[in-house]
């Protein structure tokens, strides 16, 4: 049952990470879009993620319910050394969930709404920045239990060179996604383009944040290289998606909308896979040189079990009624969905 | 502020919040459910749009209810990590399961909000009772993890370690049916005498009366039902904390004395120090009859209860008091609503009774905030009643007096918006539905 209750764990980190990254991603890309087009962006952008904002942060609940039903050493280590981080992107999820329902609903349109839009799009670079650094501190082996100052315990846990990279890294990926998925979301000609532009914007900006996170990784001694490059799986996992992603470049030109989401999830899928393949079952890397794991950390075996039980059949009702919400909103023509919209 | 006053002001702080939230996440949408059902019937178009209307509100609530509840679920780790660490795998089952009755209700949620003219008109009205059916349900789960609190089961404790964990038997634990009958009942009164007090306010300044009038009847309904059944759910839930935690019900009851005919009492201020009540009325033996169906059976007071494990008395006696009284207050005007409904119509026209509910607005929710206080206070110094103490669970990080003024400083600022945004609702209630009527 414990290898059920991680494949949930990663599968939710994984949905978390593409969902809910395209849906972050949006703000980031309203953030880079000139005034006079932020509008009709945000029109489309509302359109694609509304209905299912409240299902896409599900995906962070259940992973920290995992944690810590299933490995709750990991989830109290983590709270308390990775607590400031934490709470900032606590601090994003607030600001952002709000100011994205309140811009919506605000019954009069008027100067709130450049308030809103503000708070908006801020909080949505910062959330999966601070998402990114806590997920680079796990691993960088800056975590110390047995710290004796505040300093050493709090805050170089997670503020060094390579957990920033890895923030930076997250931010441009979420804008990629969103930007990928938003091309799909339009049928003007002018609009599409200015997607594409973002999208190739942000993937450059990958790119660059990925080298930084490899350069910083050398000089904080973390053998990322190792890790990636040091193994089958993760060397396959790199190239399949450097090959898809000249794939995806190849059919955005080409028009198809379709395969390009689910290249780009695929890519994201690749990612999550190298960085965690190597580390497996080990979630979190202590500066002493231990480190927390999934299978020696386990909760209790009963816990563990009812846990799974519980995954499975939510899962159950889970799947389908969200495939069908998804899909359901995928159906309508644009008219249509103005329509809506202005209700 | 020390680092534990600070801990326990910010887990306060954010339930306090959060649970308004999940009160009418939790009950709105059986209103919304209600009229929108009449409107598929009758066809009148004042039904969907109180429907409608609703659903906008409910919106932002559930917006705000959700990312506060997101919060909720580090916070328990960034505050109380060693409380976590065991507790974890022991009281976790009813968050697994409720992980599944969120994602149902935010899915559902996303049909009904984005459906309208969409979907089949039945199939778009019943995920509007899926949403309030899995809300429901999600709070009876968390409760029954608090409840767990109260009344640990399904683990033995042997030199410190927790083994034997059985998380079924931890879920149904002794308190989570009172505790959940209690919640979920305080959430209908709490909600119903909150919405039906708003629409009142515009029946009395004759602003879209036939809309109002409406929507004020489908809520002091289920309101004005659950205010009647609230004292009998809370009777059970007074005899639960009895024969689970003596200390508590002596610190509500302020009751310092053991001794046969054990009084109620109602009101007063708790002289700790001298250990009385001053200016408050007894009721000799009723207390002990409440409890134990019995006027001469004593009751455990203070006095027996090392002053290690008292609760703070002042605090919790005067919560239980607020909430009692306020209970009451709701049962009789929930006897006025059915008077006027079966006997005297025209009282609804009346200004006194609209005042009435008008006035009834908050007192549900101060209640419900009461309540909690009760429950909460009355277990300390226990984290986990009898097993763990708070004080021992807390976060060794220091500097949590922070993190307590940016969460305040941070639900100061929504509590203003959300006021603010249904304040503007309600504004455009004419404007945008005064044409279809
Ligand atoms: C509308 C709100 C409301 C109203 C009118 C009442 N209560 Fe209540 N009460 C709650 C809302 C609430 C609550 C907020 O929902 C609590 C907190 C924990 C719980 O399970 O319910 C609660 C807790 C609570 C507890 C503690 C339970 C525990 O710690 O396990 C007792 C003994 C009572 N109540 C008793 C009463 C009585 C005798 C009432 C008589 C009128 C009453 N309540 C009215
Ligand atoms: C939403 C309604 C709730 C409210 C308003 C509420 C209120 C409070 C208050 C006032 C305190 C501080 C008590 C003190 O320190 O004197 C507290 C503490 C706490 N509550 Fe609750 N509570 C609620 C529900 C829950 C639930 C459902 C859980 C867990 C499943 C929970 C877990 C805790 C924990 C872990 C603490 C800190 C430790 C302690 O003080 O014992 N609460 N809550
Ligand atoms: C008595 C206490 C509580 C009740 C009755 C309650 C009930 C609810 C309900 C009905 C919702 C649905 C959202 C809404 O309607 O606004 C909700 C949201 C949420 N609650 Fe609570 N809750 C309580 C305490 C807690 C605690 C202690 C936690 C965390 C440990 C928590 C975690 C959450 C989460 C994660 C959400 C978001 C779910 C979503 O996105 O739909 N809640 N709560």
């Amino acid at each position: 049952m414990i290898y059920v209750v991680i494949v949930f764990l990663w599968v939710a980190l994984l949905l978390y990470l593409v969902m809910g990254g395209a849906d972050f991603g949006a703000g980031i890309i309203e953030m880079f879009t000139s005034d006079k087009n932020k509008s009709r962006t945000r029109r489309i952008m509302y359109n694609a993620i509304g209905p299912i904002w409240e299902a896409n942060h599900m995906w962070l609940i259940i992973a920290i319910v995992i944690l810590f039903v299933g490995f709750p050493v990991i989830y109290a280590t983590m709270s308390t050394y990775l607590h400031i981080p934490l709470t900032v992107m606590l601090m994003g999820i607030i600001a952002r969930g709000t100011a994205l329902t309140f811009r919506n609903y605000d019954a009069v349109h008027d100067n709130m709404q450049k308030v809103y839009n503000k708070i908006f799009v801020y909080s949505s670079f910062i959330t999966p920045l601070f998402l990114g650094i806590i997920a680079g501190s796990a691993v960088s082996g800056r975590v110390d239990p047995n710290a004796t100052n505040f300093m050493d315990a709090y805050i170089y846990s997670w503020l060094n060179w390579f957990s920033v990279a890895i923030g930076f890294f997250t931010v441009a990926l979420c804008g990629f996604l969103a930007a990928i998925y938003l091309i799909g979301e339009t049928n003007d000609e002018e609009e599409r383009n200015r997607f594409i532009r973002k999208a190739r914007l942000m993937n450059i900006a990958a790119v660059v944040a990925g080298s930084v996170v490899f350069i910083a990784s050398v000089k904080e001694n973390i053998p990322l290289v190792q890790w990636v490059f040091g193994n089958i799986i993760g060397v396959a996992a790199v190239s399949a998606a450097t090959i898809s992603l000249v794939a995806l470049w190849y059919l955005i030109a080409k028009g198809k909308r379709f395969i390009i989401r689910v290249l780009a999830g695929f890519q994201m899928t690749m990612i999550l896979l190298t960085t965690t393949y190597k580390h497996y079952p080990n979630i979190i890397i202590l500066k002493n040189g231990g480190h927390l794991s999934l299978i020696e950390h386990q909760g209790a075996e009963k816990a563990i079990t009812a846990l799974g039980i519980a995954l499975l059949v939510g899962s159950l009702f889970i799947l389908p009624a969200l495939f069908y919400l998804v899909w359901s909103f995928q159906q309508k023509p644009d008219g249509e969905k103005s329509e809506v919209r202005s209700l | 502020m020390d680092n534990f006053m600070a801990a326990r002001s910010q887990m306060a702080l954010s339930l306090g919040f959060h649970i308004i939230f999940s009160c009418i996440g939790m009950v709105m949408p059986f209103f919304m459910a209600v009229s929108h059902f009449l409107w598929l019937r009758t066809g009148n178009p004042v039904y969907q749009n109180v429907t409608k209307a609703w659903s906008k509100g409910v919106a932002i609530f559930f917006a705000t209810g959700a990312v506060s509840g997101t919060v909720l679920s580090f916070e328990l780790g960034l505050l109380w990590p060693t409380f976590m660490k065991h507790a974890g795998p022991i009281f976790g089952m009813p968050f697994s399961l409720e992980g599944t009755a969120f994602f149902i209700e935010a899915i559902a949620l996303g049909f009904f909000l984005y459906g309208w003219n969409r979907f089949n008109r039945w199939f778009h009205w019943f995920t509007g009772v899926v949403v309030g059916i899995s809300g429901l349900t999600s709070g009876i789960l968390v409760v029954a993890a608090n409840a767990w609190m109260n009344s640990p089961a399904g683990f033995d404790l042997v030199n410190g370690n927790y083994i034997n964990i059985d998380p079924i038997k931890a879920m149904f634990n002794p308190a989570w049916f009172s505790q959940a009958l209690h919640m979920s009942v305080a959430a209908f009164a709490a909600t119903g005498f909150a919405v039906a007090g708003v629409h009142a306010l515009m029946i009395l300044r004759k602003q879209n009366v036939n809309f109002h009038m409406r929507a004020f009847k489908i809520a002091a309904i289920f309101g004005v039902v659950a205010a009647i059944l609230q004292p009998l759910s809370g009777d059970i839930s007074a005899k639960m904390v009895a024969k689970r935690q003596p200390a508590k019900l002596a610190a509500m009851e302020a009751h310092f004395e053991t001794k046969p005919y054990s009084p109620l009492i109602i009101g007063g201020i708790p002289d700790v120090k001298n250990k009385k009540v001053d200016y408050a009325i007894e009721l000799p033996g009723m207390l002990s009859f409440m409890v134990y169906d019995d006027f001469k059976a004593p009751v455990k007071g203070l006095d027996q209860i090392p002053a290690a494990d008292q609760p703070p008395i002042a605090v919790t006696h005067y919560a239980f008091q607020i909430m009692v009284a306020l209970g009451m207050i709701m049962m009789g005007l929930g006897v006025i609503y059915l008077i006027a409904l079966w006997k005297k119509k025209s009282w609804f026209e009346k200004h006194w009774f609209l005042r009435l509910f008008i006035w009834a607005t908050p007192i549900g929710f101060i209640a419900v905030e009461a309540g909690w206080t009760v429950t909460e206070v009355g277990r300390q110094p226990w984290i986990i009643q009898g097993v763990m103490r708070t004080a021992d669970a807390v976060t060794p990080m220091p500097g949590i007096s922070y993190s307590f003024y940016l969460f305040t400083a941070v639900y100061f600022t929504l509590s203003l918006a959300v006021i603010f945004l249904l304040y503007r609702q309600i504004k455009m209630v004419p404007e945008i539905y005064d044409k279809a009527v």
